[in-house]
């Protein structure tokens, strides 16, 4: 490297004493400026990560080491009841949180994942000029819309809805916000699974083809399964995105601190919590300090999505 | 291809433009107030800036009272922030701001230590209502005794029939546990007694509240009298047959009311004097009640 450098310099020497332009040093002065800018955009980005990840543990562990409560009772007791000050003494069961949050993200991937992989078999095999005109941009839109626009549709349409076609007296249920999370991570899973469709060769369409498969049969017994981890991907992106969702969630799903004992009871989730107590509880108080606790599980789940994500579309050697 | 890219590129020099626009106003602004303050500082008019923060039930009067202050006072500053009564309490023991807001006293959350410093103005009342769906109160529910209330909202009652409504189930609509709302109701129109709050439906704040209950049959919550100014579709409910007014208030008839605070650390300077003694004087005590708030000072009890 010193080497090298030596060289270019010693060249630039040359070259200026020679009266050249002053192009060469520029061009020299212009690649490492950018170089050293990129890289350090990279450096802040993962330094922002982990600084963010460190201060949610420290935040978060106060939990355990200042105010004593096990991870067990945290992860595992459905008793709440956290104080808001310093001396603590409360309650700081989160598991009603962490029930609501896989009941409604479950439902939404139950209700999605069907219509957002058929959505990509259409707009990649069944009809891609349409597909790729029309077809995906709408679902782009759809992924762009912001959740609280969601969230405030779902109240005002999906509620009502379901009061009627139930007879129910209370519309706000997990069945709603599982529809409306549903309706947010349907675009991400589409998408996904499109281009790992999309970028399954051709030849073994041609090949499965050639030995006589209907378009049907060379869709689900050659195409889907070597798209299968991109599909994967796509389903697990859902998740974490409707894991984090807060806003929709908290306006139609009732926030009742209670187990959700079926489709149409009010619960409450870890995001809508944090989102309704943080603003009033105090700073350094159990209840806060708890609040950082239950980001900080968001922080580790999200983290465990990207492993999974990692995980299933690792290349694999023995396919190809 | 060229075409693509100018248009990307004016986007972004667009929206770049308009946040140094924004930023650049902005800034603007304060210097010019900053000079002003530099240059009729021998006036005897008053000037210089106040900070608050705390309470989202106060704010809304912060704003209005800060709001026509300033029409007398040009060359004041105010700036209020909300964050939870919790928060402006912290704050202004820290003495990052000049006034905290709360709904409660400072000793309920901070340390003895810290809330001696602090000193106390009582700049309003607010009294809570409970308040129903229109269907519950068209069925002939208007008043429910104490101990019917507390039943309800320990989840004891379920159907309105059983408080002479409809055969109906009660849904209760409530405020989340860190609220400074639900602890007035729960300490004087409950008597202390815990919410059910695994049968509630929690909202994370008044407004949002005041839509459930409007939407939803058979539902029942609380807010603050300042959210029933206009027309707001919900029926309100009287506790022992006092009805939930400024007036009950006042004579002490109706008990879910607190006072509001304004804590200072140590006695408060000239300007935060001003504008505290003109949030408590009778002049602006009258948009007060236009607004819903009670006025401290017409009072006839102090204690509940």
């Amino acid at each position: 490297m010193y080497c090298v450098f030596r060289e270019n310099s010693e060249q630039q020497y040359i070259s200026l004493i020679k009266g050249e332009n002053m192009k060469k040093q520029n061009m020299f002065t212009k690649e490492y400026a950018w170089r050293g800018l990129m890289t350090a955009g990279g450096l802040l980005v993962i330094a922002i990560t982990i600084c963010i990840g460190a201060f949610l543990i420290y935040k978060g562990s106060g939990t355990f080491t200042i105010f004593g409560h096990s991870i067990f009772e945290f992860l595992g007791s459905t008793d709440w009841n956290p104080e808001d000050n310093a001396q603590g003494g409360g309650t700081v069961g989160a598991l009603i949180f962490i029930v609501g949050s896989l009941c409604t993200c479950g439902l939404a991937l139950l209700i999605a994942t069907p219509f957002a992989v058929g959505s990509a078999i259409f707009m990649i095999e069944i009809a891609p000029k349409f597909g790729e005109k029309f077809y995906r941009p709408i679902v782009e839109i759809f992924a762009g819309i912001p959740s609280v626009v969601y969230g405030w549709v779902g109240l005002t349409v999906l509620i009502p809805a379901i009061k009627k076609v139930f007879h129910l007296q209370v519309g706000h249920s997990v069945l709603a916000a599982g529809i409306v999370l549903a309706l947010m991570i349907f675009p991400t899973i589409s998408n996904v699974a499109a281009d790992s469709i999309h970028s399954v060769p051709k030849d073994y369409r041609m090949a499965a083809y050639g030995l006589g498969s209907t378009r049907w049969q060379s869709i689900y017994k050659v195409v889907i399964p070597a798209a299968g981890s991109g599909i994967l991907s796509g389903i697990i992106l859902g998740l974490a995105r409707a894991f984090g969702e807060a806003l929709a969630v908290a306006m139609v799903i009732g926030q009742t601190t209670a187990l959700p004992k079926g489709l149409f009871s009010t619960t409450k989730s870890l995001t809508t919590e944090i989102a309704a107590q943080m603003g009033n509880a105090t700073e350094g108080g159990e209840m806060k300090t708890a609040l950082w606790t239950m980001a900080l599980l968001l922080f580790l789940l999200s983290l465990l999505f990207i492993l999974l994500i990692h995980y299933f579309s690792r290349p694999k050697k023995d396919k190809e | 291809m060229k075409m693509k890219k100018f248009i990307a590129l004016l986007t972004v020099a667009g929206m770049t433009a308009t946040m140094a626009v924004g930023c650049g106003s902005s800034s603007n602004e304060t210097s010019d107030n900053a000079a002003d303050t530099n240059t009729e500082s021998s006036d005897s008019s008053l000037s210089g800036t106040i900070t608050a923060a705390g309470s989202s039930a106060l704010k809304p009067l912060a704003d209005d009272a800060a709001d026509s202050f300033l029409n007398d006072h040009p060359d004041v500053s105010i700036t209020i922030d909300a964050g939870g009564s919790g928060e402006g309490l912290k704050q202004v023991s820290e003495g990052t701001v000049d006034i905290g807001n709360s709904d409660v006293a400072a000793e309920d959350k901070l340390d003895e230590t810290a809330a001696k410093e602090l000193v106390d103005h009582q700049v309003c009342v607010v009294t809570m209502a409970p308040i129903v769906n229109k269907d519950v109160a068209e069925a002939g529910v208007k008043s429910l005794t104490k101990e019917q209330l507390i039943s309800i909202f320990t989840g004891k009652t379920t159907n309105w029939k059983d408080v002479g409504g409809p055969d109906e189930d009660i849904v209760l609509v409530t405020r989340p546990e860190s609220s400074g709302t639900r602890a007035t109701f729960q300490k004087y129109a409950l008597d202390g007694n815990e919410e059910a709050s695994n049968t509630s439906m929690e909202t994370d704040d008044s407004g949002v509240l005041l839509t459930n209950v409007k939407s939803t049959n058979g539902a029942i919550g609380y807010v603050a009298l300042s959210y029933l100014t206009g027309d707001a579709g919900v029926e309100t409910v009287a506790i022992d047959d006092v009805e939930p007014t400024l007036e009950n208030t006042y004579s002490g008839k109706y008990p879910v009311w607190t006072f509001e605070h304004m804590y200072t650390k140590g006695e408060p300077n000239e300007v935060t004097k001003a504008f505290l003694d003109y949030i408590t004087g009778d002049e602006y005590g009258a948009q007060m009640e236009k607004l819903g708030y009670g006025v401290a000072s017409k009072m006839t009890v102090t204690e509940h």
